[in-house]
């Protein structure tokens, strides 16, 4: 039924509300939960958007709400809700105890009140006032779009995006944590055009915890790179299919590593039983020349938080050394359903996703060549400077898009391709990512997956795969 | 809340603040899931949601949106407010205004709405068909992918003209996603999805037949040589394709130079004559289907294609007014209005002399690529360059054996496609996306196995 009743607010975010908050979960204990959680978020979210000469969209949002999970056994049930009153966060409670069907009123643990609070927003209160206004950034936006006022560009586009997010995180193992979270992102995209030619062009920056960041963001640099990328595209004819030897770039092209290795490391997929790497622990999996990362502690990275969605902080989780598997991406339920401790790495979009194993910086670490040293490996292959989006299936196979290429000949770059895919399966690639450039770089990105959108970095030096299917025509 | 009450607010809060035009979309929803891993629940899920979308026009009659899920009067004023300011940034080249239609009379159609069945029942359903599924195959060995939900919402859309229009539906969906193992093979995987009002309402059978025979066709697999193919796409497959290219009928896409279409392009001819292509929202067999639009325009279906050739364009209500037209009931309220299609309904016209009829999935018994899946359509789609390369899953045919392919892509350029089309099945099937029969083109470049 739609509810038909106003509703207030008995969370005071930016105030203690230690009451509430353990009566609440006291009451999910006093039903029989082995675990009650609560995740509150306060949101107030921009994104602005110029296109040529004008800025065409400005869309504020505010959101609040809470995500109540409760585990008994290895069950769990999530409710969310926009009711912050007490009696709504009760109710909620009561819904999951239900939806569980919880009987049995004997629970694991006992709730004995929360720890001290761990207050993470002490230097972070006053960021949503140092943040620039919005005349701020449609200056600087229209003045990115003037950037690329150049020949053949037929569409200029830069775009803002700012998600600041207050959250407040508290359970029944005592964890009582708040935090304040804020993301900015940047992105300019041109199509260029010429005769029955067509090419696009597009670059994305993006910072976290750090309000001043896009007063320093270089659009003039920002916008010569999308105007090359574009052209230097425009003319490309279509890469001809084959399995061949490839570089990739660093920055996004970490990408690869992201989609067909990382996510296969999520204990979420453990779960799933849909991971080839389940019982490969201290097990070589790649080639030995890859160390692979992933942390969420990188000052001011895309991906880095203080605290995790479920009140942990985060930490560096190598997870390849040297060709061999040493760790899992872990939460609390992945903990709890297949025993790989908690890295820290509890991630949700918003309060109405249950937090999820997910990923946060996760990089290949850098090896010992140059970039030319790579190229120079191989004679007839193809160079992916830029990525585009890519995915993974049920059964690891994977997909890449490949923005901007270009062949490579007798060790040489020459002309460059367009249309290219990069497709394989993450079991077979690994182990040909033969070699690994020393000039590590990451980039920021937006991860879709179980637990909804979040911000990561991926990241990776110049990497050569020493063999991989390359779609085309 | 009720939709009355909320347009009372709002009518409020905005004149306390001296805003004489505004309008607003608002949903309210009540949401269940369940998702099981071999009869064991995994998670439960339950959600209570609100969304306001307000617009407000200012002095000089620019723009601004905001949008919140705080539905008090005070979040009410907040959000007017913060419209109020973001209209001052309102876009001066392209002005946007209340739809002309919106206070049109809506095209009376029964709406379904069928009472929540609860957790409980979603979740024996759940655990039912996930046994069934487990059972059909001994290959088949989890279902990785699973889930039955529930859905309850209430739409609205009003403006200070005095348009008013509401609509409340439930809806329901089953997914099974299976995965099936052989010793010394790959592991190989495929699904289904089945929508319906309620629960009662979803083919449950029908979804666990169609997960298990197209996870078991898959198992015996082989590479494919990379290659051009005569293709058959699904009917799934092409309204994917289609869906992935309708900004060749989106006039917003259109004037912001991302379509492959241009003002002039209506009668172009794209395809060939056997052809026709409506966007039907309302279509009757249409569960998500909506009575109007984000700016409160009604729904109505409209040919896109007609013997081949670009007939109509889906319309905003600003962009209507640039292409001097009326809008078509295709616009998503937000700042910068955004037009999509509802639900594609793909025919075979009257003029099909030219088609190979010979070639039926069924009988065919020459080489073809069937394409039954096209997946990752958000990497490997370029709609503003026309091009393609999507992985996908599905078969190579010849001599009545078919084989499913291991790993492959599918590459080419719209506007080559739809014209090198050689046939259009005369049946029509149903999928979630829309209504489509299978449809041959020529010569599509598909890598495989170098």
């Amino acid at each position: 039924m739609l509810s038909s009743k106003i509703k207030y607010c008995d969370v005071e975010f930016g105030k203690c509300n230690k009451e509430l908050l353990e009566e609440v979960i006291s009451y999910g204990i006093s039903l029989g939960a082995d675990f009650v959680e609560i995740f509150l978020e306060n949101s107030d979210n921009s994104t602005i958007l110029a296109e040529e000469d004008c800025i065409t969209s400005v869309s504020p949002s505010f959101g609040k709400g809470a995500g109540i999970r409760i585990f008994k056994d290895k069950r769990d049930g999530f409710v969310s809700t926009n009711d912050l009153t007490k009696k709504g966060l009760m109710g909620s409670v009561s819904q999951a105890i239900e939806m569980l069907d919880i009987s049995d009123k004997k629970n694991k643990e006992l709730f004995r009140g929360f720890n001290e609070l761990k207050d993470y927003t002490a230097s972070k209160k006053t960021w949503i006032d140092e943040i620039p206004t919005i005349n701020e950034i449609s200056e600087k936006l229209i003045q990115s779009t003037n950037s690329l006022k150049k020949n053949k560009i037929i569409v200029r586009k830069g775009s803002y995006s700012r998600n600041w997010q207050e959250v407040i995180i508290a359970s029944s193992d005592g964890t009582y944590a708040t935090d304040i979270r804020l993301h900015q992102t940047v992105g300019l995209n041109v199509i260029a055009s010429d005769a029955q030619y067509r090419s696009n062009g597009s670059r994305r920056f993006g910072s976290s915890g750090m309000p001043n960041e896009f007063r320093l963001w270089n659009h003039e640099k920002a916008a010569n790179e999308v105007y090359e990328s574009s052209m230097n595209m425009l003319y490309a004819d279509y890469v001809e299919a084959g399995q061949m030897p490839v570089v990739l770039a660093n920055k996004f092209g970490g990408v690869i590593f992201h989609e067909a290795c990382g996510h296969l490391l999520e204990t979420t997929q453990i779960e799933r039983g849909t991971t080839p790497f389940k019982d490969k622990l201290n097990q070589k999996i790649a080639h030995e020349s890859l160390t692979a990362i992933d942390e969420g502690i990188s000052a001011g990275s895309f991906g880095s938080l203080s605290v995790d969605d479920e009140g942990m902080e985060p930490e560096k989780s190598i997870l390849i050394k040297d060709g061999v598997l040493k760790k899992f991406i872990s939460d609390r339920a992945g903990e709890l359903r297949t025993g790989h401790k908690r890295t820290g790495s509890g991630r949700r979009q918003n309060y109405s996703f249950a937090a999820a194993s997910r990923m946060r910086n996760t990089f290949i670490a850098k090896g010992e060549y140059s970039k030319e040293e790579l190229i120079n490996s191989i004679s007839d292959g193809l160079y992916c400077k830029s990525m585009g989006g890519g995915s993974v299936g049920a059964t690891g196979q994977f997909n890449f898009a490949v923005e901007e290429g270009y062949l490579i000949k007798n060790g040489k770059l020459t002309k460059p391709v367009k249309g290219a895919t990069l497709i394989g399966d993450a079991k077979e690639v690994m182990p040909k990512i033969s070699m690994c450039g020393n000039d590590l770089e990451l980039a920021p990105g937006f991860c879709g997956s179980i637990s909804g959108s979040v911000n990561v970095t991926v990241g990776q030096p110049h990497i050569k795969v020493d063999s991989i299917t390359v779609g085309g025509r | 809340m009720k939709a009355k009450e909320i347009t009372n607010k709002i009518s409020k809060s905005a004149e306390s603040l001296n805003l004489k035009k505004w309008d607003f979309g608002a949903s309210f929803s009540n949401d269940y899931s369940v998702q099981v891993d071999k009869g064991i629940a995994k998670q439960l899920k339950a959600s209570q949601k609100q969304v306001l979308t307000i617009r407000v026009w200012n002095n000089s009659n620019l723009v601004g949106i905001t949008t919140t899920s705080d539905i008090s009067e005070s979040g009410i004023y907040k959000a007017l407010k913060q419209a109020n300011i973001a209209s001052e940034f309102g876009n001066k080249k392209e002005t946007t205004d209340f739809s002309p239609l919106a206070k049109e009379p809506i095209q009376v159609q029964e709406v379904r709405k069928i009472n929540p069945v609860g957790i409980k029942k979603l979740l024996k359903v759940l655990r039912e068909a996930e046994l069934k599924l487990l059972d059909s195959h001994e290959a088949i060995t989890s279902i990785p992918y699973n889930g039955l939900s529930e859905s309850f919402y209430e739409i609205i859309y009003a403006n200070s003209d005095g348009a008013f229009r509401n609509y409340s539906k439930s809806q329901a969906a089953l997914y099974l996603y299976a995965r099936a193992e052989e010793k010394d093979k790959k592991p190989r995987s495929s699904g289904s999805v089945k929508l319906g009002y309620g629960v009662d309402d979803i083919d449950i059978e029908s979804c666990i037949k169609e997960a298990s025979n197209k996870t078991i066709a898959h198992l015996n697999y082989s590479t494919i040589k990379t290659d051009k193919y005569l293709i058959c796409f699904s009917p799934e497959a092409f309204l994917t394709i289609i869906n992935a290219f309708s900004s060749i009928f989106n006039a917003r896409n259109i004037i912001d130079g991302v379509s492959l279409s241009n003002k002039n392009s209506i009668g172009e001819q794209l395809s060939t004559e056997a052809l026709n292509i409506y966007d039907d929202g309302l279509n009757e067999k249409n569960i998500t289907s909506a009575p109007f639009d984000g700016e409160g325009t009604p729904t109505k279906k409209l040919c896109l294609i007609n013997k081949g050739k670009l007939e109509n364009f889906l319309h905003s209500e600003s962009t209507a007014r640039i292409f001097k037209t009326i809008p078509t009931g295709h616009a998503g309220l937000g700042s910068k209005v955004s037009v999509s299609p509802d639900w594609l309904v793909v025919k075979r016209s009257d003029e099909c002399t030219n088609l190979k009829n010979y070639l039926t999935h069924s009988n065919y018994e020459g080489e073809y690529v069937y394409i039954e899946e096209l997946n990752a359509i958000h990497a490997g789609v370029r709609a503003s360059q026309g091009s393609f390369s999507l992985p996908f899953e599905g078969w190579l045919c010849n001599k009545g054996i078919k084989s499913s392919i291991e790993s492959a892509t599918v590459a080419g350029d719209i506007k080559y496609l739809l014209k090198n089309i050689v046939n259009i099945e005369m049946q029509e099937e149903l999928t979630t996306n829309g209504i489509s029969p299978h449809v041959w083109v020529n010569e599509l470049s598909i890598t495989g196995d170098a």
